[in-house]
C-alpha cells in the first residue's frame, strides 16, 4: 500500500490493479487442466514449476463477458495464505504509480459481484484503475 | 579412548568461540547421546539375554564413557557424576567382576532415563536441572560394591574399576573384553606400515608432502613414487572404511533440506522430459546423445533422492523390547518379543506416523493381550508369551503385523462392554456378528480392560490408533482366536509423497487412480460389451465372478458428456474404497506410473473426486482421483458379502432397524416397495414364456436347477399388477441355500440411507414403510413374503424325477 504501485492488467474494457507486492510473477498463457466439477470459476491448473497452481478465470469471477473463443489468458499468479493463485486476464499492462488523493470508493458503473471486490478506483488521466481486493476475489462462493 | 581426550582439548579451546558456536556443539552431543541412549537401552537388553556378550558390554561402556567424557567439559556436573558411578559398575562388569543381575540391569536403565531427562533439561533450558539422582547413585555405588562373582575369572588389580574408562588397554590377556574396544579409526600410513607395504620414512615423506601442499591423498603420493603396488593400497583402503564403521560413514541431514532437494528434482524430471522430447524433433546426435545421459543421470538422481527419505522399519521398532521388558515387568507376565522384517523401509514422514500407533498397539499386546504367568501356565501355554512384529512389502504397501500368543479377544465380551457403555443398542448388539463385533474395539471411549492400569485400558487409544493409520492411508484390521491370539494388521503405503497409480483417460483427460484402491481391471469386448453391463433403470450393475458389482461411468461422474454406449470395448476398473467395491468405467487405461502426489489449492476442496493432483511426464496435470468421493458421490456400495452370509435371515429382518441400509427399489403396481441389498443375491430377467408350473408354484429354470417364483404384488397384497407378457424381473433370494424369486414389476435404483421405519398398515410381508425418495415405499419382510415357499422341495430329486 504504502508504495502505491500496482500492476496493471485488462479485463474486457476495464483496466484492473492489484497491489504489487501481492503479485509473485506474470507469465504467458499455459496449458490449463480442467477440474470436474468444481466452482465454474476456476479454470483449471496450471504447472508452475512444478507446483500446481489453481487458476481463476476473472472474468467469470467478475461476471463479465467471457473471453472471445481463440483469445489466449495471461497469468498473474497472486500470493495468497493458501498458497498461489493464477488470475486469468485478457491481457498484462504496466506498473503504475498513483497519487493517493485521486481514489475514490467504487464507483456506480460497477456493478454485480464485482462492486464486492472493488475496493475502489484511482482516477488516471485517461481511465480509471478498478483495485482488485485479492483475498476476497480468491474465496470462492460455495456452488453446487 | 583417544577419541573422548582430543573432543576434551578441542572443547577447551573452543571456549573462546561465540556463544551460537557453543551451542551448536552441544546441540550436536545431545544428538549424538541420545541416538546413542537408544542403542544402550537395546544393548542393556541385549546383555540380559546374554550376559557373556562382551561385544554389546563394550558398546554399553562407550556409550556411557563418552557421555561421561564430553559432559565433563561442557560443566554438566550432576550428568558427569551419574554416568561417573554408572560408568564404574560397567567397569566391573566388564572385568568380569560382576555379572548381569536383573537388578543391575534395572539400575542401569534407570540410569539411562536420568540421563535423558537431564539431556532433555539442557535441550530445553541450556542448563542441566535439578533433579535429585541420589537414590540412583546410591543404588548405583551398592551395586558396584557388591561382592565379585566367584568365577574364575582373573581379577584384575591391577586397574581399580573407577580408572577403566581412561586407560581401557591394559591388559588385553587377562581381560578380553578389551579386544572390542573401538580402537580410533586407524590411519592408512599406519596400516601400509603394519601390513609391510610401505616404509615408515616412505610414509613419513608422503605425508611431509602433503603438509607442503600435495593435495592428493596418502595412498596416490606412494602409488605416484612406485613406494606401493595401486591394488594392495586399494585393499588396505577397503579395510580403513571397514575399521571407520557405520557411525563414520553417515552424517546427519535435515529433513527440509531432503524436502527441498526432493523438489528441484522433480522439476529437473520435467526439464529432462521436455528435452528429451525435443530430441526427437531434432536428430542431432551429438545432442540426442547427451540429452540421453542426462536422462538416465536424471531417473538415477530422482531415485537416490527418494531414498535418501527412506528409513527402516527398525527405526521405529528399536524402542519397542524396552517398552514390552518394562511394561511385561510391572503387569507381571513374561514377554519375548520377535521382530521380523525390520529393515523394511518407509518414507520418514509415515515412520514418524506410525510411531505412536505402533507402540499402542503393542503396549496393548503386552497388557491386555499376553496372560499373567498363571494363566497361561493354566491354559497349558508356555510361561512367556511370544510378541511378533513382522513387516513386508506387498502391493507397494507396508504390512505390519502385530501378533501375540494371548486370550485372544472375546467378541461377546465386547458386546456386553459395549451395551454397558451406551454405544450399542441391544438390538445392535443382538445382529452384530463376530467381525463387527471386533470392530467395537475401536470406538472411542472403549475399553475392556478389567481394570484399569497406568499404560493401557483408559478408554482412549484404539481409536486414536485407527485414526492416525487412517489419516495416512493406511489400514488397521484385527483377526483373533479366543485362546490361541490375537493378530493386528496394520497396512500403510510406503511413501505419502510418491505413489504408484493407474492412469485411465475419460474424453482425453488424463487421470490417475491410487493403485492402493485398485483390485482389478476387467476389459469387455464385442458381444460382452454390448450386454456385459445390465442396466437396472439408473443402476447399471455388472455380474463379476456371480457378483452384482455397481458400476459407476467415470465420464458421468465427471460430467462429461457420455459417448455413445455402442462402444466395442468397455474398461472396467473394480475398486475398493471403505471397504465397498464398484466398477468404474472408463475410456482407456493407459498403464500404471509411480507419481508424486501434490495438493489441490484450497479453492478446490468442494471438488470431492480429486484427492490431489500429479505432473506427468509431459509436464502436463493428471487429477488424481479420489476412490471414497467417487463412491460417496455416485452412492454406490455393494452389498456386504461377509456380512450377510454370517447373518441369519432373521438377523437381517432385525437388521432393518439399524442405521444405514443399502436398499434395492423396485416398483410393483403403483408403488415402490425396498428390499435390503444384503437380502438380494441376483436379478435377473425371464422370458415369461419360460414360466412354468410345478408344485402349485410358478418355477423357471435357473441355472440347472428350479426356482420358484413369488409374485410379489400378490404376497404384499397390492394388485393392478401387470401380469403381461414382458419379460419378468426377478430378486433371487437365498433360504437356506436355495434360491427362490421375487416377481417384481421394475428394478428401480440402488440407494444407501437412513431408514426410518413407520409401522405401516399391517399388511402381511412388510416391515412397514418409509420415505425413500420422497416417496412412501414399503419394506419388504423378505422371509414372510417366501415362507409358504419351500425351495427344498424343488431340489429334492423325487420332485424332479415327478
Amino acid at each position: 500500500m504504502a508504495d502505491n504501485e500496482y500492476c496493471t492488467f485488462r479485463l474486457d474494457r476495464l483496466t484492473f490493479g492489484i497491489e504489487v507486492h501481492q503479485v509473485q510473477e506474470v507469465i504467458r498463457p499455459q496449458p490449463l487442466t480442467g477440474v470436474p466439477r468444481s466452482n465454474s470459476v476456476v479454470a483449471g491448473l496450471i504447472n508452475l514449476r512444478g507446483q500446481i497452481v489453481t487458476a481463476i478465470d476473472l472474468r467469470k469471477r467478475l461476471e463479465l463477458p467471457e473471453r472471445p473463443e481463440g483469445e489466449e489468458a495471461m497469468n498473474v499468479v497472486v500470493r495468497t495464505p493458501e498458497g498461489e493463485v493464477s488470475f486469468l486476464v485478457d491481457e498484462i499492462g504496466d506498473v503504475v504509480h498513483v497519487d493517493e488523493t485521486t481514489f475514490e470508493t467504487p464507483p456506480d458503473t460497477v456493478q454485480g459481484i464485482a462492486r464486492e471486490l472493488i475496493t475502489g478506483a484511482y482516477k488516471l488521466e485517461d481511465r480509471l484503475l478498478l483495485i482488485l481486493d485479492v483475498l476476497k476475489t480468491v474465496q470462492l462462493p460455495a456452488t453446487v | 579412548m583417544g577419541a573422548a581426550r582430543g573432543r576434551r582439548s578441542g572443547g577447551r579451546s573452543s571456549e573462546a568461540a561465540p556463544v551460537s558456536e557453543i551451542d551448536e556443539i552441544v546441540g550436536e552431543f545431545l544428538v549424538e547421546s541420545y541416538e546413542n541412549l537408544d542403542r544402550y537401552d537395546e544393548d542393556l537388553l541385549a546383555l540380559e539375554r546374554d550376559p557373556k556378550d562382551t561385544e554389546v558390554l563394550g558398546s554399553i561402556f562407550r556409550t556411557i564413557h563418552t557421555i561421561k567424557g564430553t559432559c565433563g567439559f561442557f560443566g554438566f556436573a550432576n550428568l558427569e557424576a551419574v554416568s561417573h558411578v554408572a560408568e564404574n559398575l560397567l567397569g566391573k562388569l566388564r572385568e568380569g567382576e560382576l555379572v548381569v543381575t536383573k537388578e543391575i540391569a534395572n539400575a542401569l536403565l534407570a540410569t539411562g532415563d536420568a540421563l535423558r531427562g537431564m539431556l532433555s533439561d539442557i535441550e530445553a533450558t541450556g542448563e542441566e536441572g535439578e533433579r535429585d539422582n541420589a537414590d540412583l547413585v546410591a543404588t548405583l555405588e551398592r551395586l558396584h560394591a557388591g561382592a565379585p562373582v566367584a568365577d574364575d575369572v582373573p581379577v584384575v588389580t591391577e586397574a581399580p574399576a573407577s580408572d577403566v574408562g581412561e586407560d581401557v588397554a591394559i591388559d588385553e590377556d587377562a581381560a578380553p573384553v578389551t579386544d572390542d574396544e573401538e580402537p580410533p579409526t586407524p590411519r592408512l600410513g599406519d596400516l601400509l606400515i603394519e601390513q609391510g607395504l610401505a616404509t615408515p620414512e616412505d610414509v613419513a615423506l608422503a605425508l611431509h608432502a602433503q603438509e607442503l601442499g600435495d593435495k592428493r591423498p596418502l595412498g596416490e603420493i606412494l602409488m605416484d613414487q612406485s613406494k606401493t603396488p595401486a591394488d594392495e593400497v586399494d585393499q588396505v583402503l577397503a579395510s580403513q572404511a571397514n575399521a571407520r564403521g557405520l557411525a563414520e560413514s553417515s552424517i546427519r541431514v535435515d529433513v527440509g533440506l531432503l524436502d527441498e532437494l526432493m523438489n528441484l528434482v522433480g522439476e529437473l524430471v520435467l526439464a529432462r522430459n521436455q528435452i528429451v522430447q525435443l530430441v526427437t524433433e531434432d536428430q542431432d546426435s551429438s545432442f540426442a546423445s547427451a540429452s540421453q545421459r542426462l536422462n538416465l543421470i536424471t531417473t538415477e538422481l530422482q531415485e537416490g533422492v527418494m531414498k535418501t527419505r527412506m528409513q527402516p522399519i527398525g527405526n521405529v521398532w528399536n524402542k519397542l523390547p524396552r517398552v514390552v521388558r518394562d511394561l511385561a515387568l510391572s503387569c507381571g507376565n513374561q514377554v519375548e518379543l520377535v521382530m521380523e522384517g525390520q529393515e523394511t523401509e518407509l518414507d520418514k514422514t509415515i515412520i514418524e506416523a506410525i510411531k505412536d500407533p505402533l507402540t499402542h498397539l503393542v503396549r496393548n499386546a503386552v497388557d491386555h493381550g499376553i496372560e499373567p504367568v498363571e494363566r497361561r501356565i493354566a491354559a497349558g501355554k508356555p510361561e512367556t508369551g511370544r510378541l511378533v512384529l513382522r513387516a513386508y512389502h506387498e502391493g507397494g504397501q507396508v504390512n505390519i503385523e502385530i501378533a501375540d500368543d494371548g486370550a485372544g479377544i472375546d467378541p461377546t465380551r465386547l458386546k456386553a462392554k459395549a451395551l454397558e457403555k451406551g454405544l450399542i443398542t441391544a438390538q445392535q448388539a443382538g445382529n452384530m456378528g463376530e467381525r463387527e463385533a471386533l470392530q467395537l474395539i475401536f470406538n472411542a471411549g472403549f475399553s475392556t480392560a478389567a481394570k484399569v492400569t497406568n499404560v493401557s485400558g483408559r478408554g482412549v487409544g484404539m481409536d486414536v490408533v485407527r485414526t492416525n493409520i487412517e489419516r495416512i492411508g493406511g489400514t488397521v484390521d484385527v483377526h483373533t482366536e479366543l485362546g490361541v491370539g490375537t493378530t493386528f494388521k496394520v497396512r500403510i503405503p510406503l511413501t505419502l509423497a510418491i505413489i504408484p497409480a493407474l492412469v485411465v483417460t475419460s474424453q482425453g483427460d488424463r487421470f490417475a487412480i491410487p493403485q492402493l484402491n485398485l483390485l482389478e481391471l476387467v476389459r469387455l469386448e464385442g458381444e460382452q460389451a454390448r450386454n456385459g453391463i445390465e442396466l437396472l433403470h439408473g443402476a447399471p450393475v455388472y455380474r463379476l465372478r456371480g457378483r452384482l458389482l455397481p458400476i459407476v461411468r467415470l465420464d458421468d461422474e465427471l460430467d462429461h458428456t457420455r459417448r455413445d454406449d455402442g462402444r466395442e470395448v468397455i474398461n472396467i476398473v473394480v475398486l475398493q474404497a471403505d471397504g465397498h467395491q464398484f466398477g468404474l468405467v472408463v475410456d482407456d487405461i493407459s498403464d500404471t506410473q509411480e507419481i508424486v502426489v501434490k495438493p489441490l489449492g484450497g479453492h478446490l476442496k468442494d471438488a470431492t473426486l480429486f484427492a490431489g493432483a500429479a505432473i506427468m511426464g509431459d509436464g502436463r496435470i493428471a487429477l488424481i482421483l479420489d476412490v471414497l468421493g467417487i463412491a460417496q458421490r455416485a452412492r454406490v456400495v455393494s452389498q456386504a458379502r461377509e456380512r450377510s452370509s454370517a447373518l441369519s435371515d432373521q438377523d437381517v429382518v432385525a437388521a432393518v432397524d439399524s442405521d444405514r441400509q443399502t436398499l434395492l427399489l423396485v416398483g410393483v403396481g403403483d408403488r415402490r416397495a425396498a428390499v435390503a441389498l444384503s437380502e438380494v443375491s441376483r436379478l435377473e430377467t425371464f422370458d415369461a414364456s419360460t414360466l412354468e408350473w410345478a408344485g402349485g408354484h410358478e418355477v423357471v429354470q435357473y441355472r440347472d436347477e428350479i426356482l420358484p417364483l413369488v409374485r410379489l404384488g400378490d404376497a404384499i397384497g397390492v394388485y393392478g399388477t401387470t401380469a403381461g407378457e414382458g419379460p419378468l424381473e426377478v430378486v433371487v433370494h437365498q433360504v437356506g441355500g436355495r434360491p427362490v424369486g421375487i416377481v417384481v414389476d421394475s428394478i428401480l435404483d440402488i440407494i444407501e440411507q437412513e431408514l426410518h421405519l413407520d409401522d405401516g398398515d399391517g399388511r402381511p410381508g412388510l416391515l412397514g414403510s418409509a420415505v425413500i425418495q420422497d416417496r412412501v415405499t414399503d419394506v419388504l419382510d423378505v422371509a414372510a413374503i417366501v415362507a409358504n415357499v419351500d425351495p427344498a422341495r424343488f431340489a429334492s430329486d423325487a420332485f424332479l424325477g415327478a
